[in-house]
């Protein structure tokens, strides 16, 4: 029974930054993840991540492009935290070996992004993201003695305590299959996103917000469900992302009679407005039959000079190359609108504190809120690294002087028995991989970038059906080593339970606000829908509340771009 | 939409049926796209046949490191392998041979990487081949006093530079294809040194040359690859991991001028030297001159060289027996014979450019191949040349 002060659940960014900030204040880390930490999707980040730290930019210029961004729907106190840290976040990142693009001076040189009123995006190449992911896991082989690391182990729920505190996690070591009760003082979940729910997507494959799920049933809140960024230049098919930041180098979007179509709907930022403005646009071209056959627009990046792009889309040209077989240096490329982030998330406060005590969230699984509707590009890795740490330092704080409890093996005995029933059950009814399947198809014709109450009752309906279908899924791998077809299962319970609460959340919201466009309801309406909507899980079902959002400087005005 | 069969090297650890005890090959045909890729494939077979197919996989884009594998006998990713490319691949291999399925398709073979122990299927051991190398080479920044307040200034160059070892998605693509790793199991391996060129190159760091001190002397680290391009071919992400060494090993030699215990730095030295003379490998000079360099070397041979010489004739005996050094003559001095022609100045004029220019063999410097632009490589040594060469070469490169 491994004990650990903070057990830290994720090991992507925010996962690794929590538990380096835990270390630093002396207490033992334990770090989870159920792929090799490099694994991590936090690699995927390509385009960079944001920071004021230019002499004439500022932390309130990039806390009201984030707020104007959110459609006013972040909290402004989590946001101004966000904004004022982050420069010293970037500097940190680069003092311990993060190899950021420089300018002509060598000092630290940026790009710009959609949605920035200021070139404020930091970036190495186009693979920011792994740059500093595998910085930091050189930074956790230094603080080796502080921090164990169990790589590939999935956990399967979290432990608590009979007055509802959490104190450790169950987890199974893939590689043979026992299962284990972690005992912690403090559990953060980094466990990320759940990209998986739609498809396609440009999410990895695990990314299916097993976090999100596990803090649900343990009886923390979730908030703004309902907000699912599709990003505007993804690949057809496979989802594959054509980072923002190719726009940010100046390329441009054309619709299939060759006219730049974002001059109509956002004549100033044309293709840097916010991410779902730029997809609205881009779909209702495509729904007005000015997109291609193949149900896309092109992006244009030959309007960026090719050294240029070499230097800073390289990643994008070997996309381009090995996934849609065009060069994009010479040729357009055909994109589409395609999920790509879950705004909301375990409802947190600026600490990262859950409702449940003990229990901390932190990057894409959280929601503190910095995104509100719709997140800014660039602004998700600063989230991660901003809320881990904090997350990190806080329950770091709350674990010191505090005991290990004594934590009842039931919840093992538990889970031991669930993860049997499945490798034991009969073959009948449907497979995991085909309740998957429909479940994001489903989630991608319906609660998309359109929305309307028919449609989303129709998910609702479907998703409930897939529930009581997955209960009695059934898999082939009856072994213990490497046993991915049971994982497979486990994560599907939990996709469909953020799906019922996301379908909920976007049915009670009778208003357009960011991602949530309704077709029923295309305005947005302060007076009504100014605030949050909880989803908590009673008895096997969700109940909706509202909290308010938390505005301090910045009044909520008209989103133009 | 097109049909494929997958022919897969499987291995169930906990399997009971007679037949599949230990390892054996599983056919699966998959009907896909031929723009999708070779684990589009693998999932189909996983989640429409069987479930207990081992693979890892996560990004499906080449990102995360996860799903490296061999396809027809090439260290690859399976996400980056496009199946219809390899398709017409295993035809190519198959050439009219017996490896077509019952369909009469070409079989595409896929097996775990290599070097590795297989756990289960495709999915193989990669924390004591790559991980425990990874961590052997101190892999964290250490700057030599406390950091600015502000940022680091380094040039734009420099940070480029080591971007290309900082490319690196730890796949292990390049482990599974290495020569050196077959023959020594303990070399540090491509993926490590590339990481720790990615410290040494960073002008922030502070232990440059305890680093390059530290890798000269272990005996499998710099100076255990033979330059034999596999991980060149293998990497997915361009990292070249070969050229990082080497460029180690200048940094090591040439620049710090580390005497290493491994005799690597004199070796290297006494190749170049015998190349410039003699346009191709006079083996019977190679010996002498990394061991006892120069004319003072050969008067006055040093205990550690007479050693060393003598150390290395079993070597010697084994690359006359295996063909390497293809003749008894060729260790005779005196009995080498001249390039035709020219040719020996095409040699000393790659000698005197490479000399002048000192290209860096950095993808992320001098752009992709063929380009037009932005190439410093182009003005000073082309590749051409280099490959010319090495084809003028008639022995095998060691
Ligand atoms: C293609 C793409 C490009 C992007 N580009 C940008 C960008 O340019 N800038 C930007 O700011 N943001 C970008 N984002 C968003 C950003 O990358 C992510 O939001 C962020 O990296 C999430 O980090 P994380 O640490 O929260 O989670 P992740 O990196 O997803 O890590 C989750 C961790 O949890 C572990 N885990 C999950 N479930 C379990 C379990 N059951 N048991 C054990 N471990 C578990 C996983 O193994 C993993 O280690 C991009 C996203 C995508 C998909
Ligand atoms: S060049 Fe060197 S490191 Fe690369 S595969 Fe060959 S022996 Fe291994
Ligand atoms: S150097 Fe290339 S092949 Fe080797 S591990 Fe890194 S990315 Fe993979
Ligand atoms: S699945 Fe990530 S590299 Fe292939």
């Amino acid at each position: 029974m491994p004990d650990h002060d903070v057990l830290v659940i994720g090991a992507g960014l925010a996962g690794q930054r929590a538990a380096l900030a835990a270390a630093e204040h002396g207490v033992s880390v334990g770090i989870i993840s159920k792929v090799h930490p490099i694994r991590s999707h936090s690699n995927a980040a390509q385009g960079g991540i944001n920071a004021a730290l230019a002499v004439d930019d500022s932390w309130e210029s990039h806390a009201f492009d984030t707020i104007k961004g959110s459609d006013y729907l972040s909290d402004q106190d989590a946001v101004e935290i966000m904004c004022r840290e982050a420069p010293n976040e970037l500097l940190h990142l680069e003092h311990i070996g993060v190899t950021f693009h420089r300018n002509e001076k060598g000092e630290l040189g940026t790009r710009a992004f959609g949605g920035a009123s200021h070139a404020r995006t930091y970036y190495v190449a186009d693979i920011t993201g792994q740059a500093i992911m595998h910085t930091l896991y050189e930074q956790l082989m230094k603080y080796a003695d502080l921090i164990d690391r169990y790589e590939e182990w999935f956990t399967t729920e979290l432990a608590l305590d009979e007055d509802g505190n959490c104190v450790g996690a169950v987890t199974r070591n893939i590689k043979d299959g026992s299962m284990e009760l972690f005992r912690a003082k403090a559990v953060i979940l980094a466990s990320g996103g759940n990209g998986q729910i739609w498809h396609p997507t440009t999410n990895a494959l695990i990314c299916t917000g097993d976090g999100i799920a596990m803090a649900y049933r343990a009886g923390a809140k979730l908030m703004d469900m309902e907000m699912i960024q599709y990003h505007p230049t993804t690949l057809r098919g496979k989802g594959f992302l054509i980072t923002e930041g190719a726009r940010g180098e100046g390329a441009h979007l054309l619709n299939a009679k060759g006219e730049r179509f974002m001059e109509k709907y956002a004549p100033n930022k044309m293709e840097l407005a916010s991410r779902d403005v730029v997809s609205r646009a881009e779909q209702t071209e495509i729904n007005e039959g000015r997109g291609f056959p193949d149900g896309t627009v092109a992006l244009d990046i030959t309007v960026v000079p090719r050294k240029r792009i070499h230097e800073a889309l390289r990643e994008i040209v070997l996309v381009g190359r090995d996934f849609a077989g065009v060069d994009i240096t010479r040729e357009p490329i055909h994109i589409k609108p395609g999920n790509h982030y879950t705004m909301g998330g375990i409802k947190t406060d600026i600490w990262g504190r859950t409702d449940v005590k003990g229990l901390y969230a932190a990057g894409e699984a959280a929601c503190v809120s910095v995104h509100g509707g719709n997140r800014l590009g660039a602004n998700s890795l600063l989230d991660t690294l901003i809320f881990g740490r904090r997350s990190g330092e806080d329950a770091a704080k709350h674990a010191a002087g505090r005991g290990i409890d004594r934590v009842s093996r039931t919840v093992l005995e538990q889970e031991e028995r669930r993860v049997q029933a499945i490798i034991g059950r009969e073959r009948s009814g449907r497979r995991v991989s085909e309740i998957k399947a429909e479940l994001g198809e489903t989630m991608d014709s319906k609660v998309a970038v359109f929305r309307d109450e028919e449609g989303i009752q129709s998910a609702l309906d479907t998703v409930r059906r897939l529930k009581e279908e997955a209960d009695g899924a059934w898999i082939d791998d009856r072994g213990t080593i490497f046993n991915q077809d049971v994982l497979g299962a486990l994560e599907l319970q939990n996709m469909l339970q953020q799906a019922e609460a996301t379908c909920m959340a976007a049915l009670e919201r009778k208003e357009s606000r960011g991602a949530q466009f309704r077709t029923d309801y295309p305005e947005r309406n302060d007076e009504e829908w100014l605030k949050h909507i909880d989803v908590s899980l009673n008895g096997d079902g969700p109940e909706l509340s509202y909290s308010p959002v938390t505005i301090t400087d910045w009044q909520p005005q008209e989103r133009t771009y | 939409m097109a049909e494929y069969t997958l022919k897969v090297r499987r291995f169930q650890p906990e399997a009971t049926d007679e037949d599949k005890r230990g390892a054996y090959w599983d056919n699966f045909d998959v009907e896909l796209d031929p723009t999708l890729s070779v684990l589009d494939g693998l999932l189909q077979a996983r989640d429409g046949e069987d479930g207990s197919l081992a693979v890892r996989c996560s990004c499906r884009a080449a990102i995360c490191g996860s799903c490296g594998v061999k396809i027809n006998g090439q260290s690859t990713l399976a996400c980056k392998t496009q199946i219809g490319e390899a398709a017409e691949e295993a035809e190519r291999k198959a050439d009219g041979e017996s490896t077509t399925s019952e369909t009469g398709k070409p079989e595409i073979v896929i097996e775990p990487m290599g070097n590795m122990p297989v756990i289960k299927d495709l999915v193989v051991d990669m924390e004591s081949t790559h991980w425990e190398k990874y961590r052997r080479v101190t892999p964290w920044l250490m700057p030599s006093g406390p950091p600015p307040e502000r940022e680091y200034i380094v040039s734009a160059e420099a940070m480029v530079d080591v971007t290309q070892s900082v490319a690196c998605i730890q796949c292990g693509s390049c482990v599974s294809a290495c020569l050196s790793m077959e023959a020594d199991p303990d070399f540090i391996g491509p993926a490590a040194l590339a990481k720790a060129y990615r410290f040494v190159g960073d002008p922030r760091d502070g232990q440059t040359t305890e680093r390059l001190y530290d890798l000269a002397n272990d005996q499998h680290g710099i100076y255990d690859c033979t330059h034999c391009f596999s991980c060149i071919d293998a990497c997915p992400k361009g990292v070249a991991p070969m050229n990082q060494i080497m460029r180690l090993r200048r940094l090591a030699g040439h620049d710090h001028d580390i005497q290493d215990v491994n005799n690597g730095r004199n070796h290297e030295l006494a190749f170049v030297k015998n190349i410039e003379k003699k346009g191709t490998l006079d083996e019977s000079l190679l010996l002498q001159e990394s061991f006892a360099p120069g004319i003072k070397g050969k008067l006055l041979p040093t205990i550690r060289s007479m050693k060393g010489l003598i150390e290395s004739i079993p070597t010697a005996i084994r690359g006359i027996r295996t063909g390497k050094m293809r003749s008894v003559p060729k260790l005779i001095p005196g009995v080498h014979h001249k390039l035709p022609g020219d040719a020996q100045d095409h040699v000393k004029r790659i000698y005197d450019k490479t000399e002048e220019s000192r290209i860096e063999l950095n993808l992320y410097v001098i752009g992709e191949g063929g380009e037009e632009e932005g190439a410093p490589g182009a003005e000073g040594v082309r590749a051409e040349d280099i490959t010319a060469a090495a084809q003028a070469e008639e022995v095998t490169p060691s």
